[in-house]
């Protein structure tokens, strides 16, 4: 769990989706075969504004607005990176990656495998992800399991503008295939440090979010706070919730989920996505193949619903909120 | 749909001008002008009829080059018969013959320079081979191992890519990353793909963004006129799959694809174009070469199902190789000495590529597990290592699909 610490302390205070912005910048700074392609990311700096500013900086040949076109942003990606560039991809929300589905499954990840390494995909492949923004159909779904289930690909969700920044930039320098996806919900939620300079936070590396010694919580993303939440409001009740944010969730870091459970021998996963198929499902199985004899209850999922993501009236009962992570570790706990 | 048509006449030249108040190009005929500006709905771009006869510009080639392109499709050919022929015998898995289409392969691969780069689909066998991938490694391939498909540097040939025309964004990229990252001295980058393949989104994305960042690509459609069962006229209403090219705002020619000496020269522009186009001239083109598949669409396939044997016959006496061998003894460049010396050749190496290919020793179990990352993770390591103990434990034997 540890992180590379930047060269200076010159820190500034930003949201996550400014964090995204600064990881390129930073990146883009340093390297000029990193490039940024996608819809509205040029002179419009992103429908979030995770570009802002960066065509005016760097120019329309590495900050690129492309067609209204999924499939062709990554197949030209992927041929991009191929020819050694490191190219920075975005859709514009997750739920309209699927056009580009076939070239995210069936070349970038196989491309080093498929040439006995002769080529590789060096290139990171952006979208905001994730609901609770009362946002139309297909704007708010989260995923992630269909990326971390293609063999060849790495899937990043970071919780922190710290995270973000640092996750981005070891993303981009990754000699791999990284899918990143950023929770929308706290792109503008809250603020934090992040150093001016470029640092990595290495993929595949879980971070304690809160230590305790009762249950474990795993989760990721946007659901990183109101599980943090949750464990606050059950100390009161006497329960000591250690809160693990994988920030990676393929690879997942199994010592790390491992290592904390043997510690406190329940555990809740929480996640937005839908149950059947989701992580939680991964991170059951693996606490029951590598610590089966320290567990002392069932391992709860608090998911969302086996439903397509509803319209934004009742995306609030969609999603897991403070309450049901909070009786998912109490279910942990209490058995 | 008929490469014949317009037997014995030259080629109308045309040059195109967007009409600025329709907004539609127009054509003019202008004499002996580029063969990439003509309509492509006119006549097809020839150089040898059906018999060989001269019936357009032929490339500026010297005997040795002819007579290297000569045996390049004799080799394709025999290559192709044997491949199938392995497979009858069970001696290699599922393969895409080729032949009926060496002279387009041929003739573009052949007009390619060293620094272009070649991406292919998984038909082009015999284009790989002029670019100098040798035939063991694409047997290794359709034998199962991925170490054929892992070309050498500098022969500049990209991977085979199966799902249909999703190689066509990846060469897009390739040329646009090129061209961003060079000083303006590039190669040039030819797709191939079918004539099924210009239905798919990626078709229409990868030459869309080709238009607008006009990256130096040359798209080759080698039209064998057979999607597996479905005929062209299934794939698009348009008269001729060239002048999709027009939609992307770059030009689209239709060549004879069983004529390589009419391949070669129209291939061999288009990449120039791409390299160093003119003002205001936009570098990609489209290229249709109109041709017919002799064979199966793989071996697992039976055309008698879907097409008959009269269309069969009548493509067939368009074979390019007797063509090129009928024009190349007109002009007393081959014998049949030569020609003999040739089959003997072909037939030599084709072999001894065969004895290589079924004597190499297939990749080792636990290589499968290499190349997934860079750096392999915890995760795979563990599996490997699992891997490994049952394969000890219980021999290779027991991990054969009955």
């Amino acid at each position: 769990m540890s992180t590379q610490t930047p060269d200076t302390e010159a820190t500034q205070s930003l949201t996550l989706v400014q964090a995204v912005r600064d990881g390129l910048a930073t990146e883009m700074q340093r390297d000029e075969d990193v490039v940024v392609m996608g819809e509205d990311v040029g002179k419009n700096g992103g429908v979030f504004r995770a570009t802002e500013g960066l065509y005016d900086e760097f120019g329309e040949e590495r900050v690129i607005d492309t067609p209204l076109a999924e499939s062709g942003i990554v197949g030209t990606a992927v041929g991009m990176a191929a020819m050694g560039m490191k190219p920075v991809a975005e859709c514009q929300f997750s739920g309209f990656m699927y056009p580009g589905f076939d070239q995210i499954v069936s070349h970038m990840p196989r491309l080093r495998t498929r040439s006995r390494g002769r080529y590789t995909c060096p290139m990171v492949l952006r979208a905001p992800f994730g609901g609770g923004i009362r946002a139309p159909e297909h704007h708010s779904e989260s995923k992630e399991a269909f990326y971390a289930h293609e063999a060849g690909l790495k899937v990043a969700i970071p919780s922190t503008p710290y995270d973000t920044k640092g996750m981005l930039t070891a993303a981009i320098r990754d000699p791999d295939p990284v899918v990143f996806l950023e929770p929308k919900l706290i792109y503008r939620a809250f603020r934090g440090d992040v150093p001016e300079e470029p640092y990595e936070v290495p993929l595949g590396e879980a971070a304690v979010r809160r230590e305790g010694t009762d249950v474990s919580v795993f989760t990721y993303g946007a659901m990183t706070r109101p599980t943090l939440d949750a464990a606050e409001e059950l100390a009161d009740d006497g329960i000591d919730a250690e809160v693990v944010d994988l920030r990676s969730v393929s690879p997942l870091d199994r010592e790390s989920i491992v290592e904390s459970f043997q510690k406190t021998g329940r555990a809740c996963v929480v996640h937005e996505a839908p149950k059947t198929g989701g992580l939680a499902g991964e991170i059951t199985a693996i606490l029951q193949e590598e610590a089966l004899l320290y567990q002392e209850a069932p391992i709860q999922r608090v998911t969302g619903y086996d439903v397509p993501y509803p319209l934004y009236a009742l995306e609030d009962y969609y999603m897991p909120n403070e309450a049901r992570v909070a009786e998912g570790i109490r279910d942990a706990v209490e058995f | 749909m008929n490469p014949t048509h317009g037997a014995g006449r030259r080629p109308a030249i045309l040059t195109k001008t967007l009409c600025r108040e329709s907004g539609r190009f127009r054509y003019a005929k202008v004499g002996t002008v580029s063969t990439l500006e003509r309509d492509p709905t006119e006549d097809m771009v020839r150089v040898l009829d059906e018999d060989g006869g001269v019936v357009g510009d032929v490339p500026d080639l010297d005997n040795d080059e002819l007579v290297e392109m000569y045996r390049q499709m004799k080799l394709a050919r025999h290559f192709d018969e044997r491949a199938v022929s392995l497979n009858r015998q069970g001696r290699m898995g599922t393969y895409p013959p080729l032949s009926g289409q060496e002279g387009a392969q041929i003739g573009s691969a052949m007009a390619m320079a060293d620094d272009d780069w070649m991406i292919p689909s998984y038909r082009e066998h015999a284009a790989a081979l002029v670019r100098g991938q040798g035939l063991t490694e694409t047997l290794r391939y359709w034998m199962g191992d991925e170490r054929g498909d892992s070309p050498d540097e500098g022969t500049n040939v990209f991977t085979v890519a199966v799902p249909i025309a999703s190689q066509i964004p990846h060469a897009t990229g390739m040329a646009w990353a090129e061209k961003l990252q060079s000083d303006g001295d590039h190669g040039a980058f030819l797709c191939y793909f079918g004539d099924g393949a210009t239905s798919e989104g990626d078709f229409h994305e990868g030459l869309n963004f080709a238009g607008v960042f006009d990256t130096p690509n040359v798209f080759f459609c080698n039209n064998n006129q057979w999607a597996i069962s479905v005929p062209r006229e299934r794939q698009t209403a348009s008269d001729t799959l060239a002048q999709k090219a027009q939609a992307y705002g770059f030009e689209g020619v239709q060549v004879d694809g069983m004529d390589p000496l009419a391949v070669y020269s129209v291939t061999r522009e288009a990449l120039q174009k791409a390299r160093d186009p003119e003002e205001e001239q936009p570098r990609p083109t489209m290229i249709e070469a109109v041709q017919y598949r002799f064979g199966a669409h793989t071996t697992a396939d039976d055309p008698s199902v879907y097409r008959t044997d009269e269309e069969e016959e009548r493509w067939r006496a368009k074979d390019p190789i007797p063509r090129l061998e009928s024009y190349l003894q007109s002009q007393g460049v081959l014998d049949d000495d030569r020609i003999e010396a040739i089959q003997a050749s072909v037939e030599d190496e084709v072999a001894d590529a065969i004895d290589e290919a079924e004597a190499t020793a297939d990749p080792d179990p636990q290589s499968m597990f290499d190349h997934v990352y860079a750096e392999q993770t915890p995760e795979l390591r563990e599996q490997a290592e699992r891997f490994a103990q049952l394969r000890e434990k219980h021999g290779d034997d027991a991990f054969q699909i009955e």
